[in-house]
């Protein structure tokens, strides 16, 4: 988009995103102090890849640029988790 | 539209810059002259290789020590295996016709990042030299074999440290090669050409590009876990200290798979490139060629363990791979069957870089099945790590792309010399050589199906007779070699003047004088017609 | 449709080549994340136990050390395209410092292993088990390397500084600012995801 240079984000967009993530922190840290067995490890990641969404979208500028490059992480992820999925085939099942 | 051969500007080869001499070339940011750099080293490395090479075939004509000690020939296989995989094959198509024909054939003046493109040439240089230095240096050259497993390789006393660094590099200037091909191709195609009337050689380095990006960083970071298990013993892959050495093996062939992709796909485009040309006629199934190289690309991210078969893995693990290695052979028929189509009712020039096409078709062909036999679980753990995998790889990787790179070579040799070769020897050398080949690499299939071991030293009486046929094999390999290079060398010097377009070829290389001026184009052309606009 | 202007500077082309060597980056520490995650599998309790000695305190202000430097660098860009140049530079600074008192809590935190003698290769390691041996060799490897990324990202970003103080990066040509923004938050990512596979895992 050749008008990006004139898309500007916000002080106080950055600020907000700032005060969740920094919420999201404190709140997986919370979490694992409750038992709860294999689900606390798992909350804890899925709160990970949340805030790792926002600094994606917002501070990396994602959401704002050609949807090329959210395909292409997506693809990039995907990619990674189907490698990892195959070498557990090998360690799950020996 | 320019014709004339270089009457109006100065040839990239003739073009005077900043520099002077040797140091015009190595500190130049063209990417015509980044392509010969690459292709001079590339060559260079290549003698190399094949010498160890000749000589190993000459250690195995018969049994028991014949030229050099056991520790000798493990140090020789291992080289042989860095060399020929990490500093030819692997920066092989993409480094040396890649660079020098991809800005011409979408219509630009150069790659998206020139600088970085010759930072990418001296890190292969670095990192080879590394290699290089790890035989001289230190307690003896590697000997683990180029797969450097675990946990051999952090045991040995060999001087694994220079080699594996060097490879850390290599990876690192196959990256840079990767990511610079796939930015261009996504900003700086000519006006008018989509994606879908780029040519079928920078579709396939589209492909090769994502491969080098995304699978090379694992093998980068294999290596770094060696180091560390060397230097700080930090228990990875040492079963002693609860790592696995399986794991070492995944990490390894999770890159070194693809790697193989990064190797043949390029080859495949640069086959396409020569079928159309010579046959007159536009691709059969443009768009099965390009889905089927992507599709390529992407399943082989998923058939690794396929070079583990016997090693130890989960029985789910072992099918899930076998299912997947055949069907990532479908996409490779697919290119097959559409070469095929395109020459059936074309008219047909049967030149040089054309029977190197045909003798790959042949060649590629024999290696791809005998992968899908390597391929099915049972017969695998008859032939594994026998000499059937050694013709395996040779047939599909030298046969694939050693001969693409032949024909290429040839196809592209007016244009880029501005010179005709000479037909006649270049057709001796390439039967020579073809005679060589099969003659060194098809016995190769008889022996290690009966048995015989691969990486050693010594084998049993019965091996021998197939074991000298090879060997011999080797000897007019060579020689049909040196007859193809000294024939390309001495054309430089005495072949008729080539004119912008000798082959009646269609895409936009063919439009620009031979050789091409600094910047490729006057003016960047505009497309409105596919690729291959034959009639 | 990609038309090529005749500008000798492509903002577009500059970012994807930064974007795809994140990507490569991604796959460098992904392949890590491979080993850990088998050998986490391996050594459940191991892993679990291990990851008590680890301070969740300073492991959570390290987090939020990081979320807050990105968040002052990705404000030095709306900076420069409001032509404030010295809210840029004070935010700039703002994450370099950040990003060393970073480094200075690893220093810390691995100092007291020194102390007591947890490091890759050594014997009273080795003595505590295989699964002990594991978490520490990956926890002092991947935090390693991160902290390798955090140091070129700060050299970057030192180098960006100088730029925009001599006005070589400014409201109108500011790409290099955002590429090693780019940068930093993948640093900031990596680490998002370390916190939880070593700290939290308890």
């Amino acid at each position: 988009m050749e008008n990006e240079k004139n898309h500007i984000i916000p002080y106080r967009t950055f600020l907000y995103v700032l005060a969740l993530l920094i919420t999201l922190t404190l709140t997986s840290v919370a979490i694992t102090r409750i038992y709860l067995g294999t689900l606390t490890v798992m909350l804890a990641l899925l709160i990970a890849a949340f805030k790792s969404s926002f600094v994606l979208r917002i501070f990396m500028h994602l959401k704002f640029e050609k949807r090329m490059f959210s395909f292409a992480l997506i693809a990039v992820v995907l990619i990674l988790c189907v490698v990892i999925l195959i070498t557990f085939l090998d360690y799950l099942y020996r | 539209m320019n014709t004339q051969p270089g009457i109006i500007e100065p040839s990239f080869l003739e073009h005077k810059g900043k520099y002077k001499g040797l140091f015009s070339w190595i500190f130049s940011t063209d990417h015509k002259r980044i392509a010969l750099l690459y292709l001079f080293s590339i060559l260079s490395f290549f003698a190399v290789g094949a010498t160890l090479g000749l000589l190993m075939k000459f250690e195995l004509i018969a049994p028991g020590r014949t030229i050099m000690s056991a520790q000798a020939y493990n140090a020789f296989f291992t080289l042989h295996g860095i060399v020929m995989i990490f500093a030819v094959v692997i920066p092989g198509l993409p480094a040396v016709f890649g660079n020098f024909l991809l800005p011409i054939m979408i219509g630009a003046k150069d790659v998206a990042f020139p600088r970085i493109n010759l930072l990418s040439w001296y890190l292969y240089v670095t990192g080879v030299s590394l290699v290089l230095v790890s035989q001289f240096a230190g307690q003896g050259p590697p000997d683990t074999g180029w797969t450097f497993y675990a946990p051999y390789s952090f045991r040995t006393t060999g001087n694994m440290l220079p080699a594996v660094f060097g490879a850390f590099v290599l990876g690192f200037s196959s990256i840079l090669t990767g990511l610079n091909f796939l930015v261009t191709m996504h900003r700086m195609r000519a006006p008018g050409m989509t994606w879908l009337k780029m040519p079928l050689f920078p579709w396939t380095l589209y492909a090769t590009g994502w491969v080098q990006l995304l699978a090379t960083p694992i093998i980068g970071i294999t290596l770094l876990m060696i180091v560390a298990e060397r230097t700080l013993h930090i228990g990875f892959f040492d079963p002693t200290l609860g790592g696995d050495p399986l794991l070492y093996q995944h990490l390894f062939w999770t890159y070194s798979h693809p790697a193989v992709y990064i190797m043949i796909l390029p080859a495949m485009g640069a086959i396409s490139e020569i079928i159309t040309t010579f046959s007159h006629k536009t691709i059969f199934g443009y768009k099965f060629m390009v889905v089927s190289a992507l599709a390529i690309a992407f399943v082989g991210y998923f058939v690794w363990g396929h070079h583990m078969f016997t090693s130890g893995m989960s029985g789910t693990a072992l099918y899930t791979f076998s299912l997947l290695t055949f069907l990532v052979a479908i996409p490779s028929a697919v290119k097959v069957f559409n070469w095929i189509s395109t020459m059936h009712e074309g008219s047909l020039d049967l030149q040089t870089p054309f029977y190197w096409a045909i003798a790959f078709i042949f060649v590629f062909m024999i290696g791809g099945f005998s992968g899908l036999i390597l391929g099915s679980l049972a017969a695998n753990v008859h032939l594994h790590n026998t000499h059937f995998v050694v013709a395996h790889f040779h047939f599909i990787v030298f046969g694939g792309t050693g001969f693409a790179f032949f024909g290429a070579m040839h196809y592209w040799y007016p244009k880029i010399t501005g010179r005709m070769y000479d037909t006649r020897w270049a057709n001796i050398g390439l039967i020579l050589f073809f005679i060589g080949f099969i003659t060194l690499y098809g016995p190769m299939f008889y022996l290690g199906f009966k048995g015989m071991p691969r990486r050693y030293y010594d084998y049993d009486e019965v091996f021998h007779a197939g074991n000298i046929i090879s060997s011999m094999g080797s000897w007019v390999l060579y020689s049909g070699l040196a007859i193809i290079v000294i024939n390309l060398f001495a054309s430089l010097r005495n072949g008729l003047l080539a004119p912008a377009d000798p082959w009646g070829g269609k895409t936009l290389e063919w439009t620009i004088p031979s050789p091409p001026p600094v910047e490729n184009f006057d003016e960047i052309p505009v497309i409105t017609k596919g690729p291959y606009d034959y009639k | 449709m990609n038309m090529t202007p005749e500008i000798h500077r492509d903002d577009l082309t500059s970012k994807t080549g930064m974007w795809f060597f994140l990507f490569t980056e991604m796959l460098l520490f992904g392949g890590l994340f491979i080993v850990y995650s088998i050998y986490r599998f391996r050594n459940p309790v191991a892993f679990h136990l291990a990851a008590h000695e680890l301070s969740i305190p300073i492991g959570t202000i390290n987090t939020i050390i990081l979320l807050i430097s990105s968040t002052t660098i990705a404000m030095s860009i709306t900076a420069i395209q409001k032509k404030a140049k010295k809210l840029a530079l004070l935010l700039i600074g703002i994450t370099i410092l950040l990003g060393l008192a970073f480094l200075v809590n690893k220093y810390f935190e691995w100092g007291k292993h020194l102390k007591e003698n947890i490091y890759p290769g050594s014997p009273v390691l080795a003595l505590r088990g295989q699964g002990d041996v594991l978490f520490y060799g990956l926890y002092f490897f991947m935090t390693g390397l991160h902290a390798l990324h955090i140091i070129v990202g700060l050299i970057f970003i030192c180098v960006i500084t100088s730029m925009i103080y001599r006005d070589k990066i400014n409201y109108d040509n500011f790409v290099l600012l955002e590429n090693s923004g780019l940068y930093w938050h993948l640093v900031d990512l990596i680490w998002i995801f370390l916190f939880p596979l070593f700290y939290l895992i308890t």
